[in-house]
């Protein structure tokens, strides 16, 4: 295989690495648009959507049940159960750790979501074990090879389903009325209240869709790094990375970055000759160039600070 | 029994000392840097090396670990520390785990059975406790009266500042910049010297044990006893590692399980913001937006009417 063709297939899996990045990076982006923190226990929500997910289909396909058209419903029926499970999961955790704090320092709901995501992280080792689970493919996985370039069914899956995903979203923030809240919520909550929006309404849509699309990409994400109590921390964090890549608090940057950050991952350590664990360094090291050069991100607004 | 007890002394003097680094960062300084766990593993490879590969003595790698990862701070805190709160947690936090990544592609195993520190011929062995209990509570205490007096130096009070109100600070001539430099640069020497007595202790480096999992040890401390204050620190540091030894105390390891310490640490972080985000042994003094004296303040807990609650300054 000359080059060309094998960095071809590194864009093509950091493509699918990318969708799953800009899925949970959306999370993260929606929250920090409209609460300004970051909700540090996003990544172990989508560690519980991937178990809830697992769960949910291994009850209904059994252990080892061949890939067939079963398969594949199952698989859509858990991943929904799984969003609805998340999303009541986001709302109770924002409730609970994160609305007695809005008007307290920005360190506090900060802290109260790192203990958040400790009870989630551990209690999850707590009630699962700590050995990482396969979560079986719903299909067949045979590579379809498109020239020199292989393409597994499950990564055609995961870019269709975050595809599918985003449009769905970018719909619902631009078209509908609950979305223009939210717009609006974004851009200045105390005139939103004015103008009649329930704020806390609306915080709470946010977090129920942002951990949906958490628990979607947890799935999609156990596909390829199977599915394990901490498994929420690193993909998170990187989600994280993502979305701060393409702007915080704006969607379609989340989206951007997270699929930059997913082919700058791939692809950048055969690029700089780097052993392939180095791949956690080159993407924090993305997010430090950009946080120098432009902290607010490719597609983010410049704010200056006020006094 | 007695065993845990001295291992619980140990262990907090060790994090004692690597949250009073925490705490000249995030009490002092109000920067929230996660990346404490990077410099503990800076301090104990410095040691490691510097004992190990090249026989030197462990108290002259004391100042090295101390110098090195004051200079890795400084070299992250130029470009870092011009970030603002939640960036700069997340950069920081980036680091912590850059550190702990490069650590273990260059080594995956990392250093076993590192020479002892010895001092006038007497060894510090792990078996003998009681020594190591002295001499690490000897340097957190050399390390309190410092940060103790620094808090009230020229350099403390100019942190404070910082911390209370940047603009403010700027307005007034001081360079934020250099004191949020300075501050980072200290924190981090100290989060290394606690480093080089942890790998005196156990005479292994590894890793795999400078996760995320520690920086947040390391601020859970210091949330818990109560930022910018020294004593509560160290207050905060016997309550973490209590909670960390209690079911080896009682013996109940069977019946608790190994993630109960974790969670327990989680609902600690929650409840403490909830209730008491200035810690235990916390002040109000400096806090904004509630000009309330206490007293007034439990007066209308108890005697508002239920709506007005939400919202309130908790």
């Amino acid at each position: 295989m000359d080059t060309l063709t094998l960095y071809m297939q590194y864009i093509v899996n950091g493509l699918t690495l990318g969708a799953i990045y800009s899925l949970i990076a959306l999370g993260y982006t929606m929250v920090y648009g409209i609460l300004k923190f970051i909700n540090f226990a996003h990544g172990d929500i989508l560690m519980v959507g991937a178990f809830v997910g697992l769960l949910v289909y291994t009850a209904l396909t059994g252990e080892a049940a061949d890939p067939g058209v079963w398969t594949i419903i199952a698989f859509f029926i858990a991943m929904l159960i799984s969003m609805g499970f998340s999303a009541l999961l986001g709302v109770l955790i924002e409730r609970v750790a994160y609305k007695p704090l809005r008007n307290a320092n920005r360190l506090a709901p900060l802290l109260s979501a790192i203990g958040v995501s400790f009870i989630l992280s551990n209690g999850a080792a707590w009630i699962f074990g700590t050995q990482s689970r396969r979560f079986p493919y719903p299909f067949a996985n045979d590579p379809i090879r498109i020239g020199a370039i292989a393409i597994t069914p499950h990564q055609i899956v995961i870019i269709a389903v975050s595809v599918i995903m985003m449009i769905l979203l970018t719909f619902f923030v631009n078209k509908t009325r609950m979305g223009k809240a939210m717009r609006a919520a974004s851009l200045d909550q105390a005139t939103s209240m004015l103008m009649g929006i329930n704020v806390n309404r609306v915080i709470s849509l946010t977090f129920a869709i942002g951990s949906a699309l958490a628990a979607v990409g947890g799935i999609l994400a156990s596909f390829d790094f199977r599915v394990y109590p901490s498994m929420g921390t690193m993909t998170g964090l990187k989600a994280f990375v993502a979305a701060v890549i393409g702007g915080i608090g704006n969607i379609q940057g989340a989206m951007l970055g997270g699929v930059l950050l997913g082919i700058l991952e791939a692809v950048g350590a055969p690029l700089l000759h780097i052993p392939n664990s180095m791949r956690d360094t080159v993407a924090f090291a993305v997010l430090i160039i950009v946080l120098l050069v432009k902290p607010d991100g490719i597609l983010g607004k410049n704010e200056r600070e006020k006094v | 029994m007695l065993n845990f007890f001295q291992l619980i002394l140990i262990y907090a003097g060790i994090y004692a000392l690597m949250a009073i680094g925490q705490n000249c960062i995030t009490g002092y300084t109000g920067m929230l840097s996660l990346c404490h766990a990077g410099f503990l593993c800076i301090g104990s490879y410095v040691t490691a090396i510097m004992c190990k590969t090249f026989g030197l003595s462990f108290w002259l790698s004391l100042p090295v670990a101390a110098i090195a990862t004051g200079l890795i701070g400084l070299l992250i805190g130029i470009p870092t520390l011009r970030l603002k709160g939640d960036y700069l947690c997340i950069a920081t936090l980036g680091l912590g785990e850059i550190i702990r990544n490069i650590a273990t592609n260059l080594n995956p195993v990392g250093y076993n059975s590192i020479p002892r520190a010895s001092l006038f011929g007497y060894q510090f062995a792990s078996r003998n406790k009681f020594a190591f209990i002295l001499l690490i509570w000897f340097f957190v205490l050399v390390f309190y009266i410092l940060f103790q007096q620094l808090a009230h130096s020229r350099l403390g009070r100019a942190m404070i500042a910082v911390r209370e109100d940047e603009v403010a600070a700027q307005s007034n001539g001081i360079n934020v910049t250099k004191y949020k430099i300075s501050s980072f640069v200290l924190g981090a020497a100290v989060g290394g010297i606690a480093g080089c007595f942890q790998t005196a202790y156990t005479l292994t480096v590894q890793p795999a044990s400078f996760t995320f999992m520690v920086s947040v040890m390391v601020l859970c401390t210091v949330v818990l006893g109560g930022m910018g204050n020294a004593k509560a620190v160290i207050l905060g540091a016997f309550i973490i590692q209590f909670i960390s030894y209690f079911p080896q105390l009682t013996g109940l390891t069977n019946v608790i399980p190994a993630q109960a310490k974790q969670i327990i640490y989680g609902l600690l972080l929650v409840v403490m913001m909830l209730c008491r985000p200035q810690g235990i042994l916390g002040r109000d003094r400096y806090r904004y937006g509630d000009p309330r004296t206490r007293k007034e303040k439990i007066h209308d807990f108890f005697s508002r009417p239920k709506k007005s609650a939400k919202g309130g300054n908790v």
